[in-house]
């Protein structure tokens, strides 16, 4: 009986190890393997869906920012945690990309902190649940619309508000007609146009 | 009977070999003048439970308790700690620009009033981290106005 009780003590604890060991590597795997799909996906993404209308400028520019930020939108509109995963990544990826050399040195300080929060926030979109996808991109949405006063942009973009979510939340969009990315098919159309932004 | 006795030896050895897998230690002996507290007024009471709750996961030097230094506990420790510094460091927090101190502030309201931090797997063991709804609401007050202060 003694014997037996520490076998299976010592059964327990080689049990735990091993599942510490092994939620390591687990983890790691992931990481990596979301990596790389995000970068096959890449041109393919740019390519597909309405919203993208307008023409890549290449990486490093802010439109290439702009046009992950829209996928990532109506990624969260449509209420598509993997597809958003997906795109946060993407996205983080072309705002590492951008260019900020032909700006002003304090337009570069302004860029980089914007850029740098805004990495951290897509990252996060990468890995996480829709509705801390939400949360976080409100604050990117805050990041990129710093952005665009900066970079400026080639196409019409519209600054939405959405009242309702977390004391009101803002967001931006190609179009003048409101689908809500905090609530998708919940409240889809909650919100109005705050802003035009040329 | 024989092969349950061989078993248990090598599961021991194991167990005994694996306490000498080094494992880096999270331990400082000085502030940096980043620290929040210092370059923040944090009244005492909060202060308090920041070091209790967040700091030993979230700054340079941990406070380990001696079941910690035992593996694997120590390595499952050693990844969190990583893991939680490379979140939100507060013994660095003056580093970060006022852009990026707003949106920390953010999310750590977020991640206490979603009972998400102090981690579940941290307050089972350290009882004093876990905060009373009381002292949520006080700290998410206080963080509150300093984020509105930046």
């Amino acid at each position: 009986m003694k014997q037996l009780k520490l076998t299976l003590g010592t059964v327990a604890i080689a049990f735990i190890t091993l599942t510490a060991v092994s939620c390591k590597d687990a983890k790691t795997e992931n990481t990596t393997h979301s990596e790389t799909s995000a970068d096959d996906d890449h041109s393919k993404m740019n390519h597909d869906g309405e919203d993208m209308e307008m023409a890549m400028n290449g990486d490093g520019d802010s439109q290439a920012v702009l046009n992950d930020y829209f996928n990532l939108k109506d990624a969260l509109v449509a209420d598509d945690n993997a597809k958003a995963k997906e795109l946060g990544a993407i996205l983080a990826t072309s705002l590492g990309k951008l260019d900020i050399s032909k700006y002003t040195d304090a337009q570069q300080s302004d860029l980089k902190d914007i850029v740098e929060d805004a990495v951290e926030h897509a990252e996060h979109i990468s890995e996480s649940d829709i509705a801390h996808q939400r949360e976080h991109f409100k604050i990117l949405s805050k990041d990129v619309t710093d952005m665009v006063a900066i970079t400026g942009t080639e196409n019409t973009l519209y600054q939405q508000f959405c009242p309702m979510y977390d004391e009101g939340s803002a967001w931006l969009s190609m179009s003048k007609d409101v689908k809500n990315p905090y609530y998708g098919s919940k409240m889809l159309t909650c919100g109005k146009v705050q802003k035009e932004i040329n | 009977m024989k092969i349950v006795k061989i078993i248990a030896i090598v599961l021991l050895v194991a167990f005994v070999g694996i306490q000498f897998m080094p494992t880096t230690r999270n331990q400082s002996d000085s502030v940096p003048s980043t620290d929040f507290m210092l370059v923040n007024n944090v009244p005492e009471n909060i202060q308090k439970k920041l070091q209790v709750s967040c700091y030993d996961c979230h700054s340079n030097n941990t406070q380990y308790p001696w079941y910690n230094k035992v593996q694997p506990v120590a390595w499952f420790l050693e990844d969190h700690i990583k893991e939680g510094k490379a979140e939100l460091n507060f013994n660095e927090w003056d580093s970060l620009s006022n852009r990026r101190k707003k949106s920390k502030l953010r999310s750590i309201i977020k991640q206490i009033e979603s009972d998400e931090m102090p981690l579940y797997s941290y307050t089972l063991i350290h009882k004093d981290a876990s905060f009373s709804e009381a002292e949520k609401q006080e700290l998410i007050r206080w963080i509150e106005q300093l984020k509105d202060s930046i």
